[in-house]
């Protein structure tokens, strides 16, 4: 493509110094996403290798590769019984997290036009967080069984979502009513359940709390298809708006001039990216940190551009969860701290190092 | 006459107050037009409402005898282009692509190369090539403007409106904003609609000025017809000398005349 570039400016002249300075751009975009992901490729492998049955790095990707060719490796039950069922779940889990988490975190800063928000704006969490003390303490529940719990946090977190995307059609949609009403909703579903856990019992807390945390063992392979299913139909349909949301971070009347209706592009972001983060949520619990900071950090290397921006967001934001789960796997092994928790820990002093390190005045660019 | 642009009665409220009051003109091709009148008069609002960034109360708009507010806001975008008064970003971006977004109502998910080359194409044109790299919420206030208009003109729509377009520069760059403007209406790219304040340079530029008080056409045609001291002194209440230089009439301001007195 490089090559078609040259030919058809050479029409018109060579490529000037600032023309091939943004196509060294564009490749460097592209460049910082693929070693990413390698990166991640390589740390699932590493990743893997950590845990109380000793496994090096060439069983690990022997052992993944054996699934799908089953012939061509020898690899003892035993390691990759571990390594499908117990290692490498936690690994794709947390992948499909943070991606979900970064790729929502960026479009919603985006269309509500502040640094500060993230999927957890609408009132999401707190919401789900509902869900799980109405389950936990009253036993009341939208489905039963075994999804009890996580059928009651996703409808509630979808509940939450729809109630401010309702409000905030009716009054108009900006961002401003969008925030406002978001804040509102989590402090009155904040509320509801800090009630319920003042009444709960000492099992009945745990649960709660333990939830709370958020924690990638409860990611099974049964509940893989489900999610998959979810990214694979929403994450394009954000994709497909990255021109819009570069458009409306220039403000709604330029969005508008320009031929973007910003309150229907908002409502729909909203919807979509709160229907991704609920299928996350109710699966992992709230794993706040990353939605928030990996578009920052994205936006800090990569620039602003909503088509490199959204998947880097979400690719970094993969990168940074397993990474921190991984650390909270082993660091006082046997005890495994909740990802929650450790990707906090981790994140935010690397997010302050990358804030100090960057322009005084727009840390974000 | 060839109308290129036709506003009929267009009535425009925030909640009760109303703004602009059965507004009607018509601009035609390849001009370049004036809107001037005091803070409050409506400037703003009415090439918001052309635009449809805002909707009118009743009223129609017309270009090319079609009717704007029954278009798709996409097709609105194709015929009309739009460059705000200024304002900084929260996510800024560079300036190429800042001025990529014009693009947006010709492309589908990818730009192509032309969009690209497009794109150079214009900011080789204003001069400001070799600042497509840099942020834009760390441009100077001239080149800042620069880049909102060459991202107006990348949407090749025939019809540009601009809203202060002028405010925030220096005399060298009111000239320059001003002369890239003129060229392309005299080019036959363009027909402009501005809202300005500085009622010499619409004087020097325009071909027509539309002069409003609170949310009326007071007066319009061509300059020397609009500006006179007794226009000056009932739409701004201030006391004015209108002299002539080379044929364009230019004014001095005199005195303030108390406000709400009748005039």
């Amino acid at each position: 493509m490089a090559k078609e570039v040259r030919r058809r400016s050479s029409r018109t002249g060579k490529l000037s110094t600032t023309q091939e300075a943004y196509k060294k751009f564009i490749f460097r975009k592209t460049a910082f996403m693929g070693t990413i992901l390698l990166l991640i490729i390589l740390l699932t492998g590493v990743i893997i290798t950590l845990g109380p049955l000793d496994i090096t790095i060439m069983e690990a990707y022997c052992a993944l590769f054996d699934k799908l060719y089953p012939d061509c490796f020898n690899v003892d039950d035993l390691t990759e019984q571990v390594i499908w069922n117990i290692r490498f779940p936690r690994i794709i889990g947390g992948v499909m997290a943070g991606f979900g988490f970064g790729v929502c975190g960026c479009v919603m800063q985006a269309v509500l036009k502040n640094p500060l928000a993230s999927p957890f704006t609408l009132g999401i969490s707190a919401g789900a967080q509902f869900g799980i003390a109405l389950a936990a303490v009253l036993g009341v529940s939208v489905i039963g069984g075994p999804y009890l719990l996580i059928g009651n946090a996703f409808v509630f977190a979808l509940l939450c979502s729809g109630f401010i995307i309702a409000l905030a059609t009716i009054k108009g949609a900006t961002s401003e009513t969008m925030i406002l009403a978001g804040i509102a909703v989590n402090y009155l579903f904040t509320a509801l359940s800090q009630l319920f856990k003042y009444f709960a019992s000492d099992e009945q807390l745990r649960l709660m709390t333990s939830w709370g945390m958020g924690d990638l063992a409860a990611f099974t392979w049964e509940r893989f298809p489900l999610i998959l299913a979810v990214f694979v139909i929403c994450v394009p349909l954000l994709m497909l708006k990255a021109w819009d949301l570069n458009i409306m971070t220039a403000g709604d009347e330029t969005a508008k001039s320009i031929g973007v209706d910003a309150n229907n592009v908002r409502t729909f972001i909203m919807v979509i990216s709160s229907l991704l983060v609920a299928t996350v949520v109710c699966f992992t619990g709230t794993i706040g940190f990353i939605g928030l900071v990996a578009p920052h950090m994205a936006r800090m290397i990569i620039g602003g551009d909503h088509r490199f921006l959204i998947p880097a967001s979400g690719i970094l934001g993969a990168f940074v969860l397993i990474s921190a789960d991984a650390i909270g796997m082993n660091i006082i092994a046997p005890t495994i701290i909740p990802t929650g928790i450790m990707t906090s820990l981790i994140g935010v002093p690397f997010f302050i190092y990358l804030i100090l390190k960057g322009k005084r005045r727009e840390f974000w660019t | 006459m060839m109308i290129k642009l036709q506003a009929k009665d267009i009535v425009f409220s925030y909640n009760s107050s109303p703004i602009l009051n059965n507004v009607s003109f018509d601009i035609p091709p390849s001009k370049l037009v004036s809107i001037v009148g005091p803070n409050g008069s409506g400037k703003s609002t009415l090439i918001k409402c052309i635009d449809r960034i805002l909707t009118p109360q009743s009223g129609s708009i017309l270009i090319d005898r079609k009717e704007v507010t029954r278009m798709k806001r996409m097709d609105v975008a194709r015929n009309i282009a739009y460059v705000p008064q200024n304002s900084l970003r929260i996510f800024p971006n560079n300036v190429v692509d800042t001025v990529l977004m014009g693009r947006r109502p010709h492309l589908g998910w990818l730009s192509s190369d032309d969009d690209e080359e497009k794109v150079w194409e214009v900011l080789r044109m204003l001069g400001i090539e070799d600042l497509g790299m840099s942020n834009f919420n760390e441009l100077s206030g001239g080149q800042q403007q620069k880049a909102l208009l060459a991202r107006a003109l990348v949407q090749e729509a025939d019809v540009l409106l601009l809203d202060e377009p002028t405010s925030n520069l220096d005399i060298w760059h009111q000239l320059d904003v001003m002369n890239i403007i003129r060229n392309l209406v005299n080019k036959k790219v363009i027909t402009a609609l501005m809202a300005v304040h500085d009622l010499n340079l619409a004087s020097r530029y325009s071909d027509r000025m539309i002069m409003m008080k609170k949310g009326k056409i007071v007066a319009a045609g061509e300059p020397s017809y609009v500006l006179t001291p007794e226009n000056i002194k009932s739409v701004y209440n201030v006391e004015a000398a209108v002299r002539r230089q080379s044929e364009t009439p230019y004014i001095i301001p005199l005195k303030q005349v108390a406000m709400g007195r009748k005039g």
